[in-house]
């Protein structure tokens, strides 16, 4: 064979098969990590919590004391603490994210759109424990000194808002949480506004509708379930926040009626007393308070993902 | 026409917008508030000393170094897989395998950190009886590994089939196309998504309380405890010295600027594009 023919056999010879399976093969592994990491994070969870639910079974979800010394272990007052500062703080942040969203997509000069935008998505980039010492030396003290005060006075009747006044409390990991969860709530709701088509605001100013009544009928009406998705992912945030919310939540595991006193979350729990848990017991409870916020926080994502669905989450995550 | 029921609509209309961009200003006065703080407290307090020392001689130069080597640690963990198995979905993946892994990419992403760092201390930690600048590495490329995959296929998917076709027909292998046509021209988007992340985990402190732990002093070795600055500043904001305070604002200020100027890096990147991330 002369050159000639070795050089137009090569030309013609078709691409190798092995590469691209090979490929092809290292890439699917790559994806398949997404199960496995899955897969890791229930099964060792679940490993190391297995002490603890032999030993407590069901009763640990529901039992009010955690006493590590006596070693009684219950997570009610960490499911409490969770629940009602991520709820309060969903209640905070949601109105006021679905206001501004409306703003940024209809009301707003346009020239200010894109900027407002980028100043909430900062926010959103502002690392948890920074936000914690902001609201530490910052927040905590001024609400305890104005807001705090007020609110006691106007609704000081109520069990919820008597006893005495805490800086830190389970309010302030509210407040913060509010601040923190507001980004991703605006940001979504301003996709689920985006998403409505203009003939439909178009046809409403026909109408002779004013600025606020097309908001009303053309946007904000379809707009429902978009919203509910958007809460649903914040409430999914604020549930796993750990930083900010220990560094002002104040710590305590023991159930008070009141919003004015210290409390703890799952996650908050998990951060100040992985360190100092000695015995066998103790760290698989806390393996077991890390196995219910997984699940929890599931739950919330697909919910979340399922109603918000074709609309898509923004790629900005915000630190913890 | 009815003219007092139309003003008493228009006067409506004014208010509920009033209130709108009431609830618009809000919004944005916690940040205002944040930076105008860390401004004031922590400008004062950084200084050639605090990059530079030591925490016993009133700087943080190791925590520093720390977060660089943690978030280098976690892009050798995140970045190829993330990028990777982004290509398998965008390049190879059938659509019900596609929705099922983007899915799961979407779940992890909304896992409390801390989760991911008491999954790391059970299969680290234990294991090698303490903590180190490894287990906090992989506790912050198990972060990154969904938020990397889940841009790497938005940015692929937009580059145009015509691209792949062309390369098929020039009888190019289909894995040659993908990294030399398909991956290089979304390059810019695939970067700026790996930027985000590391801005993302370099700002984490909860997975690292039991995987990197702190370290006072330098780290010399991988499998020992290494400092990050989001740790430091945790550690020194609970600590009862106003020095301490005043140190922990000045680390908190040169968090946020890293932070900041990667976030800010990548809108430059992005301008003009009609990149997804560029918002």
């Amino acid at each position: 064979m002369n050159t000639a023919a070795v050089k137009q056999n090569i030309a013609l010879a078709p691409p190798s098969k092995a590469g691209d399976a090979a490929f092809k093969l290292l890439a699917w592994g790559m994806a398949m990590m997404v199960f496995v990491m899955m897969a890791l994070l229930g099964w060792e969870l679940f490993q190391g919590s297995r002490l603890c639910l032999r030993q407590f079974g069901w009763r640990f979800l529901v039992q009010t004391d955690w006493n590590p010394v006596r070693g009684e272990f219950g997570a009610l007052p960490f499911i409490l603490g969770t629940l009602v500062s991520s709820i309060l703080g969903l209640l905070i942040a949601l109105p006021l994210s679905v206001a501004a969203a409306i703003y940024l997509t209809e009301l707003a000069p346009r020239w200010m759109r894109s900027p407002a935008m980028a100043l909430i998505e900062m926010l959103a980039a502002i690392p948890s424990v920074i936000l914690g010492l902001w609201g530490m030396v910052v927040m905590v003290p001024w609400l305890k000194a104005g807001p705090y005060p007020l609110l006691q006075k106007a609704f000081g009747f109520l069990p919820v808002f008597g006893g005495h006044i805490n800086g830190p409390c389970i309010l302030s990991a509210a407040v913060i949480l509010a601040i923190m969860i507001v980004p991703i709530i605006t940001s979504i709701s301003r996709e689920v506004f985006r998403a409505v088509p203009d003939s439909q605001r178009e046809a409403a100013f026909a109408l002779g509708a004013t600025r606020w009544e097309v908001t009303r009928l053309a946007v904000l009406k379809g707009s429902s379930r978009g919203i509910f998705g958007a809460a649903m992912l914040g409430l999914g945030r604020a549930l796993g926040e750990t930083m900010a919310v220990t560094m002002v939540i104040g710590k305590s595991t023991v159930i008070a009626s009141s919003l004015f006193a210290p409390a703890c979350t799952l996650a908050s729990g998990l951060a100040t007393e992985f360190g100092d848990a000695t015995d066998d017991l103790y760290v698989s409870a806390l393996f077991e308070l890390g196995l219910v916020l997984l699940l929890v926080s599931i739950v919330t994502n697909v919910l979340a993902h399922l109603l918000v669905g074709a609309v898509g989450a923004p790629k900005h995550a915000r630190p913890a | 026409m009815n003219p007092p029921l139309d003003k008493r609509r228009k006067a409506i209309s004014a208010a509920a917008s009033a209130l709108c961009l009431l609830c618009a200003l809000m919004v944005i006065l916690p940040l205002a508030l944040i930076l105008f703080h860390l401004a004031r407290l922590g400008a004062g307090a950084v200084d050639w000393n605090f990059l530079t020392r030591l925490p016993n001689d009133g700087g943080m130069a190791n925590a520093i170094v720390g977060s660089f080597v943690l978030v280098a640690l976690a892009v050798l963990l995140g970045v190829p897989v993330g990028v990777l198995g982004g290509i398998y979905l965008s390049e190879f993946g059938t659509p019900r395998l596609t929705w099922a892994v983007r899915f799961g990419a979407d779940i992890l992403n909304g896992t409390p950190s801390i989760v991911w760092g008491i999954l790391v201390y059970a299969l680290v930690v234990v294991p090698m009886k303490g903590a180190s600048a490894y287990a906090g590495g992989l506790a912050l490329g198990l972060i990154m590994i969904p938020l990397v995959l889940r841009t790497t296929e938005g940015m692929l998917a937009m580059v145009p089939d015509s691209y792949r076709e062309a390369a098929l027909a020039l009888g190019i292998p289909k894995w040659k196309s993908v990294l030399h046509i398909v991956l290089k021209t979304a390059g810019k988007g695939v970067v700026t998504g790996i930027l985000l992340a590391c801005a993302r985990v370099a700002g984490e402190t909860a997975p690292l309380l039991f995987t990197a732990s702190g370290n006072q002093y330098w780290s010399h070795s991988l499998s020992e405890p290494i400092a990050s600055l989001p740790r430091q500043i945790y550690t020194y904001s609970n600590a009862p010295y106003n020095t301490l305070h005043r140190q922990a604002w000045a680390g908190a200020l040169v968090l946020v600027l890293f932070v900041l100027a990667f976030s800010a890096g990548v809108r430059v990147l992005t301008r003009g594009s009609n990149s997804p991330l560029a918002k």
